[in-house]
């Protein structure tokens, strides 16, 4: 029998924490999140689970840590303006090496903003968000089926690393109704948990903490975390090629955008203009080894991005700015259209704009 | 019959047990451990009887009572 | 001869690292004997907040988390929901629980959270060096409240156990000192009902203990102690002031 529904995007990333064995939901409503929680506290105690609402979102991300800290899978959602309230148990979770599962259903900002998509996040998803010097590793999906896919995988990869995983969708996907396959989820593999405090029961007590007064120690945790995050960048980088291959332009773009960006491929493709896209599915770390093939070989590139220029910065490191490399951007919950996009590019890069 | 004893290497001389002795056991001696604290020290041990205000007093579990 | 006094199993060999006469350290002998007496040191897990109290998750034997400032309660909610069966407590200053951290405060006590938190209260911001706390008293003078605390511009201090006391989730609070030795005792009884609360599963407990900071206070290790008796004591309901029917019968 098929298990393929048609759902909501944020109930769908509900059903895979708890495919996932998510047994704590620790959050606080928010536009346009609250599918989350709602479709949590309604289903997560049938499979053993808890959600409690917190008083604020600095309360619901220190449960999380609390949670955490006892090997439990536990997950927390909220949308930017919440996300922000969270940055410094983020943090936190990141310095003490807590598998914690985070989602942004961005909305627009900068303040209490709206509530429509937007990319607005995108600095302060992947450059640490928090104070200090970490990452998380986030996932972008921009369909239902990865929303299910990524979030079941959120939880191996927070455990599997130990470091906070963030799903950064929007407040399209996060409403949005798509056919999806509720796939089993394979089994998890085998991680250390030697780490957890349960109980000093029968061995040393164990201090979870990111305390250093010593700069000695300060600068070996630095490191330490420094060459995870490397692990990280050089094993994880994940991507869609879309028509790439033989392109001589190349659209940049995740999530929603990454969505329409496919549609305005195959509408340049129809024009005869040689147009491919690249999709980061992570955007921390941010996939630079896609772009190493296209270095010698493309003519340009535009980003299309939902903000005010952010992920432009990266594919210009990726690229080493080799190219010429513009922004297509809409902002404050507006779309662009597919017509609008392609004609940008041809403005940019002069191309005949004729029919073949 | 009572013994109190002072861990010197825990003790920071903050004279609490000092002034809470109803007997006079207890005193700062002229001896610093190594951070350097002057620490209190027995001077009149016939006189302990194992009351223990002392240890209760002792903001670093520097001191046992034996009885 | 056999000893009647020393250190408690609920604590590790570590020293103390407060400042000498700094009571922080007879509240922490208290919470070891009491883990120690109910049995439950491999059943606990700690949480320590930030400031002094914060170097406290050395001090103890059980398993213990460091959290943010004034997040432990919040913390201390996650591991409680995540191992029920655990003894769970926060031990926090009286910035962390009653300033920073005041909405975890309320909150964890309005679910009836099964946890317990001693909060230490010595009127002062003790690592940071002597700043103005919500528990500072009136004409009290700390770095921050120079010509002592102005009720006009800085408000009154603020009593969070009387508060806490009113909360239907709440089962066990009382407010201590440890300024003589009857105190003491008297406190080491609050905090071991406040335990045994947890373990019997009935809600959430607060011990409030009024302590000293000899050296943000600039008074001396002796001097203090009188001086939190004689100015601390009237200020603060003292006393239990919460005990639900069914901890009556523990």
């Amino acid at each position: 029998m098929s298990n393929r529904v048609l759902m909501k995007g944020n109930e769908i990333i509900g059903e895979a924490a708890i495919r996932a064995g998510c047994k704590l939901f620790f959050g606080y409503p928010i536009t346009p999140s609250t599918e989350i929680i709602e479709y949590l506290a309604k289903n997560l105690p049938k499979a053993g689970g808890t959600v409690l609402q917190a008083e604020d979102e600095i309360g619901a991300i220190n449960m999380c840590y609390g949670a955490a800290c006892t090997g439990t899978r536990v997950m927390t959602a909220s949308s930017s303006p919440g996300i922000s309230l969270k940055q410094e148990g983020i943090s936190y979770c990141a310095a003490a090496e807590l598998p914690v599962v985070l989602v942004n259903v961005n909305r627009t900002g900068p303040g209490l903003g709206g509530l429509g998509p937007t990319q607005s996040d995108y600095f302060q998803s992947t450059k640490g968000g928090g104070h200090g010097d970490y990452r998380l590793i986030v996932l972008a999906p921009s369909k239902a089926q990865e929303l299910y896919d990524f979030t079941l995988e959120a939880f191996d990869l927070a455990e599997k690393y130990r470091n906070p995983v963030l799903i950064l969708t929007d407040g399209f996907l996060g409403q949005m109704m798509e056919p999806v396959e509720l796939k089993e989820k394979p089994t998890s593999p085998e991680v250390d948990k030697s780490w957890v405090v349960d109980g000093a029961r029968g061995r040393e007590k164990r201090i979870i903490a990111s305390y250093s007064l010593t700069n000695e120690i300060g600068e070996a945790n630095n490191l330490r975390w420094e060459a995870k995050f490397n692990g990280i960048k050089e094993k994880e980088q994940r991507w869609e090629e879309f028509y790439a291959d033989d392109a001589e332009y190349l659209l940049v773009s995740y999530g929603t955008t990454g969505r329409i960006s496919k549609s305005v491929v195959l509408n340049a493709r129809k024009k005869g203009i040689k147009l491919g896209l690249i999709r980061p599915i992570t955007l921390w770390p941010f996939p630079e080894k896609a772009f190493i093939p296209y270095k010698n070989k493309i003519k340009g590139i535009v980003t299309v991005e939902l903000n005010t220029g952010q992920m432009i910065e990266d594919v210009k490191l990726a690229m080493d700015c080799c190219v010429p490399i513009y922004l297509y951007r809409r902002q404050g919950g507006m779309l662009p259209t597919e017509t609008e996009i392609l004609e940008f590019l041809e403005k940019q890069f002069k191309l005949s704009t004729e029919e073949v | 019959m009572a013994r109190v004893k002072v861990l010197s290497e825990y003790c920071k001389s903050c004279r609490l047990c000092v002034e809470i002795c109803p007997k006079g056991v207890l005193q700062i001696g002229d001896k610093t451990n190594a951070k350097g604290y002057y620490t209190a020290i027995v001077v009149d041990e016939e006189k302990c009887n194992g009351c223990t205000l002392c240890g209760i007093v002792c903001p670093d579990v520097a001191i046992e009572v034996y009885k | 001869m056999q000893k009647v006094f020393g250190r408690p199993k609920g604590l590790t060999e570590v020293a103390f690292s407060f400042c000498p006469g700094c009571t922080h350290g007879i509240i922490m002998r208290l919470v070891g004997e009491v883990l120690e007496e109910l049995e439950i040191i491999e059943d606990t897990i700690g949480v320590s907040p930030v400031g002094c109290a914060g170097f406290c998750q050395d001090f103890f034997s059980c398993d213990f988390v460091g959290a943010a400032h004034g997040r432990a309660q919040a913390v201390g909610t996650g591991i409680k929901r995540a191992l029920p069966d655990r003894i769970v407590f926060t031990y926090q200053g009286d910035g962390d629980i009653a300033a920073i951290g005041t909405q975890h405060a309320i909150h964890t006590a309005a679910r009836g959270e099964k946890i317990t938190s001693i909060m230490v209260n010595n009127a002062i911001y003790g690592m940071t060096g002597g700043q103005m706390a919500p528990t500072t008293l009136e004409g009290m003078k700390t770095s921050t409240s120079p010509y002592g605390r102005d009720l006009v511009i800085n408000g009154y201090p603020l009593d969070l156990p009387k508060t806490i006391a009113t909360l239907d989730g709440v089962k066990y609070v009382a407010s201590v000192s440890v300024d003589s030795p009857k105190n003491i005792l008297q406190a080491k009884k609050a905090i071991k009902k406040a335990f045994q609360v947890q373990q019997a599963g009935l809600g959430f407990a607060l011990v409030s203990v009024l302590s000293t900071c000899p050296t943000n206070w600039g008074l001396s290790p002796v001097d203090s102690l009188k001086w939190l008796r004689e100015n601390m004591m009237p200020v603060y309901e003292m006393g239990e002031l919460k005990v639900a029917e069914e901890v009556k019968n523990l």
